[in-house]
């Protein structure tokens, strides 16, 4: 929702803000596949919505890509990210600091 | 909803004002999108175009008031889920602000940006998204076409013959009878889509026909997450399933219906009590129509975009496009659709499109509680589209894991694969 807003108004502003949430957007929309519309999982899938601090979700992801937190599909997923991107899905998934 | 012309021409003239009457249609970014064809890719960006851009007027053509999904379709078949469990309706779509047209689409007229429907009406769009999914090439097996496929299903394309047909012959199938699976070359719609209907007809047959087999005639030598399907195979239906490549012949040229005889390329005529063709396939005749298939029957697209490489002005996604090396996946489908909205949107506001990166996650099901899985990110390359590196592949093997860890990492990714069909459909019509 907060990012729907986001959008809303950016569309009216400038463009590398605009070009800085649309990359959000579409970034969110590979977790949305197995994590859902709003991060909140199911059938074992964790939640990842608001459950971490923005250090924290990215120390995750940094662990996943190294193989050092235990993953399903994670690890091989994670190593598809860069740091850029991974900074933009910790601020839409971490929880409000 | 059933709109009529006249309602269109005044969604004609007043585009956001219809979908979005908060939203002054001068606004920045505003635009008619019509997408076409509600499966994976039509469905989730009609649903991404309308959670993140408000002043987009999204139209959806459909011609089926339901859809039907193939994933999961080998569960049906095993009798582990039913068929409305994997049967969705369009209505919450609509009521999200979609305006839902169920029509055929009897044309596209490109030149003058207008999508003809089969009631006569002229829906006008300023950007087109077509997510057509496939046809199958009746003939490319001889003697296999539509009329053969009613004794010999194919349970590929749930719009044309639901799965439910395959099913009721499994069943009927006496305790001996073999179940022989025709298997088609790449590229095709999910490919390791028929490796997991081996598996789930495999533990159907061990548990109700212990008596019968399963003999796979495969087209090509090598197929998706390979290792895994035949280490889990040898695992769990010891004695059950022949698979042959087409280097031990396993190509199939031709049928007999009648007779429920399948023929391989070097002469050898196999009878089963039930025979499941996957004929060849290519992108669904709306887009080959629409002048958007090369001569491979399959829509080339422009990378950075996904817009069609052939017709200026239309966004092709899904199953019907070129778009190796990602599968032909209902993930891959959805992931091409955000991108293409995300695309459009920039382009209907003036701006550069947005960089591309895309996803597939996909799941098999080998058998109950062992799930294996295959990943890939994506990104644009110079001449098409490259996975990015280091990143991506399939579930371990056996070999690589502790024998605990092995029966936690199957279970938990049987358990995740059911996350996921559950979030992505819900995403879609949820």
């Amino acid at each position: 929702m907060k990012l729907k807003v986001a959008l809303c108004l950016l569309l009216l502003s400038g463009s590398p803000v605009f070009a800085q949430a649309t990359d959000a957007a579409l970034l969110i929309g590979g977790c949305q596949g197995c994590h859902g519309v709003n991060g909140q999982g199911g059938h074992g899938i964790p939640s990842i919505k608001a459950n971490h601090s923005r250090d924290e979700f990215t120390a995750i992801m940094r662990a996943f890509s190294a193989n050092e937190r235990q993953a399903t599909v994670m690890g091989r997923i994670s190593r598809g990210y860069s740091a850029e991107q991974i900074a933009l899905l910790a601020a839409h998934y971490a929880r409000a600091q | 909803m059933v709109l009529s012309r006249r309602t269109f021409l005044a969604a004609a003239a007043l585009p956001a004002a219809l979908a979005a009457p908060h939203i002054a249609s001068a606004q920045v970014g505003a635009g008619r999108l019509v997408i076409i064809g509600g499966g994976f890719g039509g469905a989730s960006a009609a649903r991404f175009a309308r959670d993140n851009f408000p002043a987009l007027d999204i139209t959806l053509i459909e011609r089926s008031r339901t859809f039907t999904t193939c994933p999961y379709g080998n569960l049906v078949l095993a009798g582990r889920r039913e068929m409305n469990s994997i049967t969705f309706g369009y209505e919450k779509l609509s009521a999200r602000g979609v305006r839902v047209v169920h029509q055929s689409v009897v044309a596209v007229d490109a030149g003058v940006k207008r999508v003809r429907l089969a009631d006569g009406a002229q829906v006008p769009y300023d950007r087109l998204i077509m997510s057509p999914g496939i046809d199958l090439r009746w003939g490319a097996i001889e003697g296999y076409d539509e009329a053969a496929s009613e004794r010999m299903p194919h349970g590929w394309v749930p719009s044309l013959q639901p799965i439910s047909l395959l099913r009721r012959q499994l069943e009927a199938m006496p305790d001996g009878g073999n179940f022989i699976m025709v298997i088609p070359d790449n590229p095709f719609r999910c490919p390791p889509g028929p490796y997991e209907r081996i598996s789930m007809v495999a533990e159907y047959l061990k548990r109700a026909k212990p008596r019968s087999k399963l003999i796979a005639l495969d087209a090509k030598n090598g197929f998706s997450k390979q290792p895994l399907f035949q280490e889990a195979w040898q695992e769990l239906y010891p004695g059950i399933i022949e698979w042959r490549g087409a280097s031990s012949d396993g190509r199939v040229t031709r049928v007999n219906a009648a007779a429920m005889e399948v023929e391989t390329e070097f002469g050898e005529k196999l009878k089963g009590a039930v025979v499941n063709v996957i004929p060849p396939q290519m992108a669904a005749k709306i887009a080959r129509d629409a002048g958007l298939a090369n001569q491979s029957g399959w829509c080339p697209v422009k990378p950075a975009t996904f817009e069609s490489a052939q017709v200026e002005g239309i966004h092709v996604l899904g199953d019907a496009t070129i778009a190796a090396p990602m599968p032909k996946s209902g993930f891959v489908a959805s992931s091409h659709a955000k991108h293409a909205v995300a695309c459009i949107a920039a382009s209907l506001a003036g701006r550069a499109p947005p960089a591309a990166t895309f996803f597939n996650t996909c799941y098999s099901h080998v058998g109950t509680d062992y799930g294996i899985s295959i990943v890939g990110v994506f990104r644009t390359g110079p001449n098409g589209f490259l996975e990015i590196q280091g990143s991506g592949g399939v579930s371990p093997r056996n070999a690589a894991l502790t024998v605990e860890r092995r029966k936690e990492h199957r279970q938990l990714e049987a358990l995740y694969a059911d996350g996921w069909y559950d979030s992505i459909t819900n995403e879609m019509f949820g």
